[in-house]
């Protein structure tokens, strides 16, 4: 053999050992129901868009499986005695993608970009904060013009993540394009509606608890094509399977599945006083109509027809395992006796109208289980099926009767409650207008004692239940479905995929 | 048009007309005889629903939700427990609907507008075809898509969207069609004679092009079927609790492990009917056009 | 020559025209407030409104058709609200997805239709003429999301064979890149391969009684000959007429087929675009593949003079 050959056969040899070295990267795989919007925490807007920024960008502070606040990049903080302020200590030693330190004046410019920027959907977010301080290099103080206690909760979700100073006044509003901020992975690429690619930062302050060298998610829509990735080897994790498939899985020895209940709600929202057409139907202009409407619903067939038992029934705007639960408010069992004689003192036996129905598969499964249920009671339900977009802006002009609405969920009940149900907010899709119940939310936020704060959601739940305008029906299950090579996954209501502590085995 | 009668009188067999021949040609043909009997059994089954189903398509029962088929449920049960044959059998009305009523549509506004922009010509002909052109140049299916998500999710409006959005095939197929006709002898004949724009192109134009327009319409219906159930994939067919194969099969995808059933009778159901629309489609093309033979 | 072509020229400019006004009337005629339903899951009302005024929503129709038009004329289609990048962007990034897409289902396409036109003109009447017509039309006859779902439940879970969906670029990957593509580029070409089946049979049906042949036939050359050289050539001269036509079908059928693959081309774009009421990506894309048509129509039609001067008409 000649030199050359020699030398020719070595170099394959060592290539290939090299080859083979790089190829022994780990990369977690991802399957995610949507695509996301665009990757920059200011300007996002959307559920699935959180779950990419759980691996690229870390917070303030977290939430832990029972909604507790956790630090994150904020290692502690603590009211004023006023409650007026909120002074937090900044973790040491931790770097943005690009380099660049993370201390107290990256912190105020972060909240200030949040505030400020054109298009920014964290403004309401972050209303309540007036100005940033920097107490000192490590330490900074939010002042608010009120007490507002859902500030933490607020702080573990968009409105926290902080990105690269640098970066983002060199790219301006482009910087979504090519987002820079300081969680375990950093971004690579993205093909629009395709996959999102990340790496693994190497300078990542809890470096050990990361496992993957890179991470892509890839967006697929069809939940039956996506689970097909998952049992054929493509990917390795999918998010919010469907409940109809949850079944077979249990007994599929390759896959594990995992589900926690969500910090969200299903419920109908009832036009009671967003427009005209409240007074012209039976279940706006009168409290006994819904009433019976309720009456009629048997929750846990629902639950088990509609979502497969799939989802927890509730009646309120948080689950009953939660700890903000109001306990004397129990869910109703189903009595259509009391429908029908609820309907004849309200002097409409077959009261009709329109229901409202996104055309998702759980939105019109869930409308057609419900209208053939309370036909039993006397209801005569019209489901009119509405393109989500055009849904949305009906129920913004108040046309509608009543609407098939889900709600993802926030940390603290606030998020729950006041958009929703407060006069005139954005999401008060029903006009409830109630100032009693306003004034209960406005002093739930003002204080940040627990126990004051339980007793305050507990009566304005009372008065969301004499009044009616939401139906609360189940809080469904988040759906995880991995491969059982993978170890270590976390569960948290909010639906994220927290990438810290998960392992993939070969 | 009547049989010729040779100029020494001798009396002749008379000869079949052109209608009559291309009959025999289309019966001769039997994969269209086939396609034509499937199709005429799902009408016969769409018009007497109601007496032949065995169960209320919208019947639901929490207690025999997806059931196998069986002595009970034929075809099985869907995911809220109604029964699939009853489904299926209802559900012929709705694809067939929608695959008929669109083209009409379609042949109810393109016809006329053909004939107008292929027999009057000029500025008018200019105006028409460029617009044509130009909704031919946008893919058919994201028409139809943004005409239903404009008038709303409804079979009826994915009819008229997918009526609207096939209706520039047949301008641009009768004004061809027109052109072609308008240069022939008889029509000179009668405009020699002195009858009025309208009369001959109703009298004259119009029944020479209706062999390709019978064709067309026919393949379109095919096609209609098939869009029907695409637009119900994307949410914008027909609407729950009532039944079409395409809604049904929509639903039945994501059960298609643990409830095969469900999807494999209005997959069947919508494979044959169109298949069969096609196969007459195909069969009336030769029978109707001497050139194919 | 030179008169045909500036005519058929100056026919392109008033197509397009209605083009962009068809698709700009189709999505702003689109129910809903578009800027409600890019406003996001919050609906902060400070958002709203920036986007109202950023997308000049609050101004008559005409005035905003004359804002994008005019930013079009100048190469500018505007951005993707969703995810804030250049409509023109997007359009470069996915245009070769869609191009190899239609590329490999164009040549399914053709690969089964013209044999299937060829076998049942040369066996007509016969059982293999029927068998070659099903096999042909079965593609035709059957949903793309279902033929996709069921080949993906096939293919990929059951036997391990192919990818489930997704995309993989062929420079990064080409073996892994035809492996995402292949079943995709079966489903859109199976319904196009009828149209060609129809087209091939029907030519070489036309040729195979005509006196040319008949005249071959009777000086006794073999009847392959006869079949492949003269008939079908006869048959694949209107071939650039139906590939253009071919570009349309294939970018209908691609909405579904990538929807239910993943495959992140320009159907798919659309398809998402319309429910976000993204209107600039739907117009800008439209106008874009409406050009496209346009101008390879007109290809195919210079061509077919060329070949056939008698076409001129």
């Amino acid at each position: 053999m000649t030199v050359t050959r020699a030398a020719a056969r070595i170099a394959a040899v060592l290539a290939a050992t090299f080859t083979a070295a790089a190829f022994s990267q780990t990369t977690l795989r991802i399957g995610l129901a949507e695509d996301p919007d665009v990757l920059d925490p200011t300007l996002a807007r959307t559920f699935v868009g959180r779950i990419v920024f759980a691996a690229l960008c870390d917070k303030l502070v977290d939430i832990d499986e029972k909604l507790n606040i956790v630090p994150q990049l904020a290692t502690s903080w603590e009211w004023s005695k006023d409650q007026k302020s909120l002074t937090m200590k900044i973790r040491p030693g931790v770097t943005f993608h690009d380099g660049e330190k993370l201390d107290a004046n990256a912190v105020k410019f972060n909240i200030e970009r949040h505030k400020t920027m054109q298009g920014s959907n964290r403004r309401g977010e972050l209303a309540p904060v007036a100005s940033v301080d920097v107490v000192d290099p490590m330490t900074v103080r939010l002042n608010l013009a009120a007490p507002f206690a859902p500030l933490l909760a607020q702080l573990a979700d968009r409105s926290g993540m902080m990105v690269s100073p640098k970066a983002a006044q060199a790219a301006g509003e482009k910087f979504g394009a090519h987002p820079v901020c300081s969680g375990p992975f950093k971004f690579v690429d993205r093909v629009a509606q395709g996959r999102i690619s990340l790496e693994r930062f190497p300078n990542y302050w809890n470096k050990a608890a990361i496992h993957f060298d890179k991470v892509t998610y890839e967006p697929i829509v069809d939940s039956t094509v996506r689970l097909a990735n998952l049992k054929s080897g493509q990917l390795d994790f999918i998010e919010r399977v469907a409940p109809s498939d949850m079944p077979a899985l249990k007994n599929d020895s390759k896959i594990k599945v995992a589900r926690i209940v969500e910090i969200g709600y299903q419920g109908i929202t009832f036009n009671i006083n967003k427009s005209d057409l409240a007074q012209k139907h039976p279940a706006g202009k009168d409290a006994r109509v819904r009433e019976a409407f309720e009456a009629a619903l048997d929750r846990d067939a629902i639950v088990q027809v509609a979502m497969e038992g799939e989802a927890v029934p509730g009646n309120q705007w948080v689950a009953p395992s939660n700890g903000w639960y109001a306990k004397n408010l129990p869910i109703p069992k189903r009595d259509v006796a009391k429908a029908r004689k609820l309907l004849a003192e309200a002097g409409v036996p077959n009261p009709s109208f329109t229901l409202m129905t996104p055309t998702t598969s759980d939105a019109q499964r869930l409308a057609q289980v419900v209208q053939a249920m309370v036909a039993e009671a006397g209801f005569d339900v019209k489901i009119q099926a509405t393109e989500f977009s055009t849904s949305l802006d009906l129920a913004d002009k108040g046309q509608f009767e009543a609407y098939v609405l889900a709600w993802s969920g926030r940390a603290d009940p606030d998020g729950n409650i006041y958009s929703h149900l407060v006069t005139k907010q954005p999401l008060d899709y029903s006009g409830y207008a109630n100032p009693e119940f306003d004034k209960l939310i406005t002093e739930s936020r003002a204080t940040n004692d627990t126990t004051q704060r339980a007793k305050l959601f507990a009566e304005a739940a009372a008065l969301e239940h004499r009044d009616r305008p939401i139906v609360y029906l189940y809080h469904r299950h988040w759906l995880w479905a991995y491969t059982s090579k993978l170890s270590g996954f976390h569960m948290v209501p909010d639906g994220m995929v927290r990438l810290q502590n998960m392992r993939l085995a070969r | 048009m009547a049989a010729a009668i040779p100029a020494n009188g001798i009396a002749v067999p008379r000869e079949l007309s052109p209608w009559q021949r291309a009959l025999r040609r289309l019966v001769r043909r039997r994969g269209a005889m086939v396609g034509l009997a499937v199709v005429v059994f799902f009408v016969v089954l769409a018009l007497f629903a109601p007496w032949i189903s065995p169960y209320d398509p919208l019947a639901t029962s929490w207690s025999a939700v997806r059931k196998a088929p069986g002595a009970a449920h034929y075809f099985g049960t869907d995911e809220i427990g109604r029964d699939v044959l009853a489904r299926v059998i209802w559900g012929a009305r709705a694809s067939l609907m929608a695959g008929v009523i669109s083209v009409s549509i379609s042949l109810a506004i393109g016809v006329p507008i053909g004939l107008a922009a292929g027999y009057i010509g000029g500025w008018l002909d200019m105006l028409i075809s460029r617009f044509t052109d130009a909704m031919l140049a946008c893919p058919f299916l994201i028409l139809a898509i943004a005409l239903a998500a404009f008038l709303g999710p409804s079979l009826a409006n994915a009819m008229i969207a997918i009526g609207i959005a096939a209706t520039p095939i047949f301008i641009r197929l009768t004004r061809a069609q027109v052109l072609a006709v308008k240069v022939e002898d008889y029509i000179e004949a009668a405009r020699a004679v002195g009858n009025s724009q309208l009369r001959i192109a109703l009298r004259h134009v119009f029944p020479n092009i209706v062999a390709p327009l019978i064709v067309q319409a026919t393949l379109a219906i095919a096609a209609a079927v098939i869009a029907e159930a695409s637009l119900s994939f994307l949410g914008l067919g027909q609407q729950p609790p009532a039944p079409s194969w395409g809604s049904m099969l929509n639903t039945a995808k994501n059960y298609v492990d643990q409830a095969p059933w469900m999807a494999v009778w209005p997959g069947l159901s919508i494979f044959l009917l169109v298949l069969s629309f096609n196969l007459l489609g195909d069969g009336l093309r030769d029978a109707l056009d001497p050139r194919h033979v | 020559m030179f008169r045909f072509l500036v005519r058929r020229l100056a026919a392109i400019v008033p197509t397009l025209f209605f083009v962009s006004i068809l698709i700009f009337g189709l999505q702003q005629l689109l129910p809903g407030d578009p800027a409600i339903a890019m406003a996001g899951e919050e609906r902060d009302p400070n958002v709203v409104a920036y986007l109202r005024g950023k997308f000049h929503l609050d101004e008559p129709l005409p005035v905003r058709y004359g804002y994008w038009l005019k930013g079009v004329l100048h190469g500018d289609l505007g951005d993707s609200v969703r995810i804030q990048r250049p409509v023109s962007e997007l359009i470069v990034e996915k245009l070769p997805v869609t191009i190899e897409l239609a590329l490999l289902a164009m040549t399914i396409a053709i690969v089964i239709g013209i044999s299937a036109g060829i076998v049942s003109a040369v066996f007509k009447d016969t059982p293999v003429d029927y068998a070659a017509n099903v096999f042909a039309l079965w593609g035709l006859s059957t949903p793309n999301f279902w033929l996709g779902i069921l080949l993906i439940l096939l293919f990929a879970v059951k036997l391990g064979w192919l990818p489930a969906s997704g995309y993989v670029s062929p420079f990064e990957d080409l073996r892994a890149n035809l492996a995402s593509m292949i079943m995709p580029a079966f489903v859109l070409g199976n319904a196009f391969a009828a149209v060609l089946m129809r087209h091939t049979r029907s030519a070489m049906l036309q040729v195979l009684s005509s006196d040319y042949v008949r005249t071959a036939r009777a000086k006794g050359l073999d009847e392959r000959v006869v079949v492949l050289r003269h008939a079908l050539r006869n048959a694949l001269t209107p071939v650039i007429t139906l590939g253009a036509l071919g570009l349309g079908e294939l970018l209908s059928g691609a909405v579904l087929t990538e929807q239910v693959f993943s495959i992140p081309g320009f159907g798919k774009l659309i398809v998402d675009a319309v429910f976000n009421r993204d209107y600039l990506v739907v117009q800008g894309v439209v106008l874009f593949t409406a050009t496209v048509y346009v101008t390879l129509n007109l290809v195919a039609d210079i061509a077919n003079v060329l070949v056939n001067p008698r076409m001129r008409g």
